[in-house]
């Protein structure tokens, strides 16, 4: 039998409880706040910029005289760079989690797992430090044209640091994979290999796929390491050896100068965070769809 | 169907050389990256070490490279994290809180949840975007420390959520059943016997979270924190730099001067988080000690 509350302590409680709703509330107000933050300054941009032009327009110079506000080269800056770093880390992080959860002993998983979890822990203005002084004049030495600013520094270093966001969440995906499925393998004869590539890798394919769309969605984010190394010349290409910029760093670009609110100059970096919001936001989305039904299928 | 032994045995033998190939090359790509790693802290660590120095830490930047010290990005980073944690803490606690220990399974806490997730995978610099008009433009706060540490604290939130939510998940229903039956209310109960118990795992995600904070310099940048400050923040609303951004500003210059004050900058603020991080780890350890009890 329940003990009779004061008058007082329901009401407290009462209070707490509404006052923790609050706290839980504030994370969908921020995500409304990004929304309306974005959309009002994004309109107020598309009032003096067609939308056509954005999209097609092949120049993006709102900071010169002659403005022209063609995102295309930011975008293929941005994609070039983040082709890069998943080209680097796709293949390293699906190894290392195919190693770590069919091969490694017990001994040396937990060895390996925190020391690949430092690379995800440090700053990205030393990753851009790292990538400006010693990865690009090392490549300079092997492709003597490369300029000091490019994009294949930044993004080889970007894959790097994007390497323990793959192998930790496929090594997840993959250690989820029921036992009985490996036994199976083996029973029809398979090696460990075969296991791992035919049986194990499949069956964690939707896994593996969301780490590498959430991967490629903190590539296209990251800015401190292109902002440092990659340059600030918006320029349409896929030429990786040559200066480009990237979104974010148009953002900061514009950030450092003194840029008077109301502006169109000011205007263009919600313009720009908006499209940079849309796609990582797309990206989150599909890779958690892909992780619940992952989880549907061995939960 | 009966093999030849002569096949069996061929195949067998390439079954174990696949095998050992691909392991070596597994562990080789491993090595590589975990030598990416040591040649990074090498090499900040040969271009910044004789940089490091006592006057290094105490004096303001400076235009000759020789002269510049990070005092004020060091106190601004130190005021910067423990803003954010005051700010972050309580609302992050209280929103796991409210997920683990209240809410039912309704369609509220499924939209925190699902925008929670979404959050934790939003970009920094957009966190920059929202500051920017919220704090510093509607709320007139400036480039101050508060709004540099208000934007942080969004940013953090969900780190904050989630490692306080693992927290209370970790406590054993039967603690919360005995609290019950002695005659303890839901929050008496939540306050004397579920937080005690989770503060250590709660604690150890605030200080990830908050060495989290230190390394970000983009969403800060993006507010328009400045790059060049010759004085100690005196109050919330005071100017403010912090380590990230000097060590940008001091990588974005073309002497080579200042390319060693940005390594001796870096191995500080790796120290600083090496620092953060062995607490977090020494606090798991002790943690999970107590609840093995």
């Amino acid at each position: 039998m329940m003990p009779k509350r004061s008058q007082r302590g329901r009401i407290g409680e009462g209070l707490i409880q509404v006052l923790l709703l609050f706290c839980g509330i504030l994370s969908v107000f921020t995500t409304l706040g990004i929304v309306a933050v974005l959309l009002f300054e994004t309109i107020e941009f598309f009032r003096e910029v067609s939308l056509v032009e954005f999209l097609t327009d092949t120049q993006w110079t709102p900071l010169f005289a002659d403005k022209r506000f063609g995102i295309l080269p930011l975008l293929s800056g941005t994609f070039l760079t983040t082709v890069i770093a998943v080209l680097v880390a796709m293949p390293v992080g699906l190894l290392s989690a195919i190693y770590l959860s069919e091969y490694a002993s017990e001994k040396v998983r937990p060895v390996i797992k925190p020391l690949l979890e430092i690379l995800a822990g440090i700053p990205t203005v030393v990753y851009g430090y790292f990538a400006l002084l010693f990865v690009t004049p090392l490549l300079q030495k092997l492709i003597p044209s490369m300029a000091g600013f490019n994009a294949l520094s930044p993004g080889i270093v970007m894959g790097i640091m994007i390497i323990p966001m793959i192998s930790s969440l496929s090594e997840d995906a993959m250690y989820a994979v029921p036992q009985s499925l490996r036994e199976a393998a083996y029973a029809m004869g398979s090696s460990k290999l075969q296991a791992a590539w035919r049986v194990v890798v499949p069956a964690a394919a939707s896994g593996i796929a969301a780490s590498f769309l959430l991967a490629v969605s903190r590539a296209i984010g990251e800015t401190m390491i292109v902002a440092i190394a990659a340059g600030q010349q918006p320029r349409l290409t896929l030429n990786p050896f040559v200066p480009i910029e990237t979104m974010t760093t148009y953002i900061v670009q514009v950030s450092l100068g003194d840029t008077p609110h109301g502006t169109i100059e000011y205007k263009t970096i919600f313009a720009v965070g908006t499209m940079l919001f849309v796609i990582t936001l797309g990206l989150n989305l599909v890779s958690r769809w892909l992780r619940e039904r992952f989880r549907e299928q061995y939960g | 169907m009966k093999l030849p032994s002569k096949e069996l045995n061929k195949i067998l033998v390439r079954r174990y050389w696949a095998d050992r190939v691909f392991r070596l090359c597994a562990v080789t790509m491993l090595l590589i990256t975990l030598g990416t790693l040591a040649a990074l802290l090498i090499d900040v660590f040969i271009d910044g070490a004789g940089r490091l120095s006592w006057p290094f830490l105490t004096s303001f930047p400076s235009r000759k490279p020789e002269q510049a010290g990070i005092l004020s990005a060091l106190v601004g980073t130190v005021y910067l994290m423990i803003l954010t944690v005051v700010i972050a803490f309580p609302v992050g606690v209280g929103a796991a809180v409210y997920l683990e220990e209240y809410a039912r399974r309704g369609w509220l806490s499924r939209l925190i949840e699902l925008n929670i997730a979404n959050l934790a995978g939003v970009p920094s610099i957009i966190y920059g975007l929202l500051g920017l008009e919220l704090f510093v433009r509607a709320m007139r706060l400036e480039e101050s420390l508060l709004a540099g540490a208000l934007t942080m604290s969004l940013l953090v939130l969900p780190l904050v959520i989630i490692a306080s939510r693992e927290a209370l998940r970790a406590v054993p229903p039967s603690i919360r059943e005995a609290s019950f039956a002695l005659g303890a209310s839901l929050w008496q109960t939540i306050w004397n016997q579920v937080l005690p118990l989770a503060f250590p795992g709660i604690l150890t995600g605030a200080i990830l979270a908050a060495s989290r904070a230190i390394g970000e310099a983009a969403p800060l940048i993006t507010i328009g924190a400045l790059t060049y400050i010759a004085f100690l923040p005196d109050s919330l609303v005071a100017p403010f730099t912090v380590m990230p951004i000097q060590i940008f500003n001091w990588v974005s210059r073309p002497q080579k001067g200042f390319f060693e004050a940005a390594a001796a900058a870096i191995i500080v603020l790796l120290a600083v988080l090496l620092l953060m991080n062995a607490v977090a780890v020494y606090l798991r350890q002790k943690y999970q000690k107590r609840m093995n009890l």
